[in-house]
């Protein structure tokens, strides 16, 4: 399989009134063509900063791209003019956002919405762009004479409906869906997640789903990333990730799932909090929470430790240990 | 939407009803007699009787009003004392100056607050945006009538090229819009800079960024149509301070507007015509005020929703 | 009454503090800094008047009529010979007096209105929002000449006139915040121990708004400032002799060919005052509502 979208050591920073936010702090991945890759973490993880930094969107001022090589079809995205960018958003890389509610323009009806996107990489007039907005709509099972409807006649799961019509218009080959559920009820969620598996299937689609809900990655994606505190901490196929979790992290966050299976209904929170990123702690980041966590941890940040295309950065697997 | 505008214009008619009562009670409780001022100190009680019984000032102040009111709304808002013409005649003979002044100067104010609100906006943090803000609190400080009387001085005295007062040539239109539009224009900047500094922030300006939309059509299609909104509000909320500004401009002027004569009209104690002229404003201010909430809705799905279902 | 003496000590440090962190913002800003130097010292102009000018306001023939500035009078004279520099001393006096009454008026009838109206909502509440939406169909300006037409003018109607017209702004501030307020639970606890409404209104709902009082007060001074010379100026307000600005501006418009510095002395005092109100106003509401920054 030929790599569509290649990612090399990321950086991104903040640099605000309060301080410096190391939001993405080395951040390496790929996904093939028609690949799924799920990013999976906590909110303030450097998920959305991770995305945002693939489409160029980080807003600057704060946000400082401090490295990085972002590689998308054999084009490295970093030496490209803002206008040849602009060629690649929405076209060839289009986003689904978190918040349907806030995410499309409350003064402009959902048909021009997508339209503009078609007439922006197509040459088309608006009025052709329209006839294939419509299109769009009916593939998300929207009547297509709601287009001349505004969001606000919309609920939630229709906008997000929208957001990914709007996604899939110029038949992109990459859609980055970030949290395209989290503001949805749980019985829409599963009519979404749904629709845009179905969908991407059908256009071909590479997708980069960003999501803290470990079901949704099971149901969509072939392969799992598990971000902490701007860092991959963990990274494998689905079933390497499922069935042999090898991070205390990602292991955590399994057993943060209440399994309807065991008897007990407790659930197993991780201890502690996210670290303050205005302070990040020294060594691997996640040993204060660690209950593996040993002197090596305090020190030093781990070394990727690679077996049979699962990676993993926790002492556990280094050869010094973990030091206690 | 014909029934929202009808239900509003029927809304109007307690408000104007009350500033009727209004202007009524200040004008009606005040000391002094109309009839004295009007016949002057050598009058005899006979005449001063005799005037106050054709003004109907004998009557109950309750009998009064209603008379007042009855007459209003058939249209006739009663003869001057001064001139002894029908009140709504001197008000429509006077409009014309005042509604030119009042439009050409929220024109202007709008065309040019507007642009520097956004530029101000758009370069955020810097020297443009210091100095547009700076313009925006002087022209939102400067007293009219002095702003009025320097802007003569300089252009009228010291290098004549505009007429100092009067009304008929369009030179003679200059200064008093620059006067008049000063403040309206510091408003709507002001506010065109803080709503654009918060809708760029919004997530759907974000989304069109993410459809490789080009930065013009973000500005003009995104941006902006949400932008508007809430600087109309403001503009139509500014338009009352605009009308008590036509009375400053047209009396620095020289202009025979509707405000100079509700000025001379009080001193001269004739309160047919301050009635008349203050209720005019009153009705004015209320039209503009709905067409305001028209605009908004034009602007704002959301609200013409609301405006169908009411 | 053990549950109210308690909590008195924490919360005057709370505020204490919030004086502090409010400063702290405000100080930052430089613009609101130099605006309240501005007004401190224009004050002190004022209640040092005597001090400070060199001759009486009133006093005729302090030097010869219509004299440009000079040495001896800074400002010139006026067409009385009266030294223009001492009148405008004398007439930061009126400006503030007139500016700070008229505030005060608005302010509390305006906030006694809208405390009362939002605390006990239902009729009483419509009837006189209905009242305030009639007030505002009236261009404050034009209201406080009706008022000022009607009753005469001088120095006492004329801050009433601006005072009045200035009342809805308030009565609106503080009835959002009373209906705010009003159902919240430690109003609800605070009628369940048996204090009384004034006493609720005056406890709960007042301190809750005063940032907002504060920040409206402060610009309202400032147009209130602005419409009282605009009267005196157009001959409704304070009458000469009285040094004010306003009317000093409208007698000094006569001699406008021969002796200009009777026009631009007076309305740049005017100009001034209310920039520097305007300007720290702004920076007030800053410092208070720090979401409103960034």
């Amino acid at each position: 399989m030929t790599v569509l979208l290649s990612v090399n050591d990321l950086c991104v920073k903040y640099s605000t009134f309060e301080g410096v936010v190391h939001a993405v702090n080395g951040v390496s991945f790929e996904i093939p063509e028609r690949g799924t890759l799920g990013l999976v973490g906590e909110s303030g993880a450097g998920k959305t900063t991770t995305a945002l930094s693939l489409m160029r969107l980080i807003p600057v001022p704060p946000g400082i791209v401090e490295r990085g090589k972002i590689s998308f079809g054999g084009r490295d995205l970093e030496t490209l003019s803002e206008d040849e960018m602009k060629k690649i958003r929405g076209d060839q890389i289009s986003m689904i956002f978190q918040d349907p509610m806030t995410s499309l323009n409350p003064v402009l009806t959902v048909g021009l919405q997508i339209a503009e996107a078609i007439a922006a990489h197509q040459n088309m007039s608006e009025r052709e762009a329209l006839k294939k907005a419509q299109e769009m709509l009916e593939k998300v099972q929207i009547p297509s004479v709601r287009h001349k409807e505004y969001p606000h006649e919309f609920s939630g799961g229709m906008r997000q409906r929208v957001g990914i019509a709007m996604a899939l218009a110029c038949n992109p080959r990459l859609i980055i869906a970030d949290e395209p559920t989290t503001a949805l009820d749980v019985t829409i969620q599963a009519q979404v997640i749904e629709l845009m598996r179905s969908l991407r299937e059908e256009f071909s689609t590479a997708m980069m789903l960003i999501t803290h809900d470990l079901g949704v990655v099971g149901e969509v994606c072939d392969r799992v990333a598990v971000m902490y505190a701007g860092e991959i901490v963990e990274e494998g196929s689905l079933e390497q990730i499922f069935e042999n979790a090898r991070h205390p992290y990602t292991t955590g966050l399994f057993k943060c799932i209440p399994d309807i299976e065991e008897d007990s209904s407790q659930i197993h929170p991780i201890k502690g909090l996210m670290p303050d990123p205005f302070e990040l702690p020294t060594g691997c980041c996640f040993h204060p929470r660690c209950p593996e966590s040993g002197e090596t941890c305090r020190s030093w940040k781990p070394e990727p430790f690679r077996e049979n295309g699962q990676v993993v950065r926790c002492h556990l697997y280094s050869k010094g240990g973990v030091g206690r | 939407m014909l029934r929202y505008i009808f239900r509003r214009i029927v809304f109007l008619i307690p408000v104007l009803i009350g500033v009727s009562i209004l202007i009524f009670a200040i004008i009606r409780l005040a000391p002094g007699d109309p009839a004295e001022t009007l016949l002057g100190p050598s009058a005899t009680a006979q005449d001063l009787q005799e005037l106050r019984e054709q003004l109907g000032l004998n009557k109950s102040l309750v009998t009064q009003y209603f008379t007042f009111l009855t007459n209003t709304l058939k249209g006739d808002f009663g003869r001057s004392i001064r001139t002894n013409n029908p009140v709504l005649e001197e008000l429509l003979d006077r409009f014309e100056p005042s509604l030119i002044l009042a439009l050409l100067s929220m024109t202007l104010a709008v065309a040019v607050g507007i642009p520097l609100g956004i530029l101000a906006a758009l370069r955020q943090n810097t020297w443009m945006d210091t100095l547009c803000n700076l313009a925006a609190l002087l022209g939102f400080s400067l007293p009219g009538f002095w702003l009025g009387l320097m802007l003569m001085l300089l252009f009228s005295i010291m290098i004549p090229i505009l007429p100092s007062s009067g009304y008929g040539a369009w030179q003679q239109l200059i200064m008093p819009t620059l006067v008049l539009s000063t403040n309206t224009m510091a408003v709507i900047a002001r506010m065109t800079r803080s709503s654009m500094l918060e809708v760029v922030r919004q997530d759907y300006v974000r989304t069109a960024k993410a459809k490789g939309l080009s930065g013009r059509l973000i500005l003009v299609r995104h941006i902006l149509s949400n932008v508007l909104i809430p600087v109309v509000t403001v503009a139509g909320l500014h338009f009352g301070h605009m009308l008590g500004g036509v009375v400053i401009t047209e009396t620095v002027f020289s202009i025979p507007g509707v405000g100079r004569l509700i000025i001379d009209a009080i001193r001269f104690q004739d309160y047919p015509v301050v009635q008349g002229g203050i209720l005019f404003f009153a009705f004015c201010l209320s039209l503009v005020n709905l067409g305001v909430d028209l605009i908004y809705a034009l602007l704002d799905p959301r609200i013409k929703a609301q405006y169908r279902a009411g | 009454m053990p549950a109210s003496t308690t909590p008195t000590p924490a919360k005057k440090d709370k505020r204490q503090s919030k004086i502090g962190e409010i400063w702290r913002r405000l100080k930052v800003n430089k613009g609101a800094v130099a605006g309240l130097v501005v007004i401190l010292l224009l004050t002190a102009m004022a209640v040092f008047a005597p001090y400070l000018a060199p001759y009486g306001p009133n006093k005729m023939s302090a030097g010869p009529r219509l004299s440009a500035p000079s040495m001896k009078h800074p400002l010139g004279t006026d067409s009385f010979g009266r030294d223009q520099l001492s009148r405008i001393i004398y007439g930061a006096r009126i400006s503030l007096y007139v500016g700070f009454i008229a505030v005060g008026i608005g302010a509390v009838f305006g906030g006694f209105i809208g405390a009362v109206v939002g605390y006990y909502g239902g009729k009483v509440d419509n009837i006189l929002m209905r009242m305030m939406d009639v007030l505002l169909a009236v261009p404050q300006i034009i209201l406080a000449i009706a008022i000022v037409g009607a009753l005469g003018a001088n120095l006492v109607n004329l801050m009433i006139a601006v005072g009045v017209s200035q009342i809805p702004r308030y009565a609106r501030i503080v009835r959002a915040s009373a209906l705010s307020v009003r159902g919240q639970e430690f109003v609800e606890a605070a009628k369940a121990i048996g204090a009384s409404d004034l006493r609720i209104i005056m406890e709960n709902i007042l301190p809750n708004c005063m940032a907002p009082i504060i920040v409206q007060s402060t610009l309202g001074v400032a147009s209130a400032i602005l419409s009282a010379a605009a009267l005196s100026f157009l001959g409704l307000g304070i009458q000469p002799p009285a040094a004010e600005w306003g009317s000093m501006l409208s007698l000094g418009r006569q001699y406008m060919r021969n002796a200009p510095h009777l026009t631009f002395y007076p309305g740049l005092s005017i100009a001034v005052v209310v920039l520097a109100l305007n300007i720290f106003g702004d920076g007030l509401r800053d410092a208070l509502d720090p979401k409103l920054r960034q």
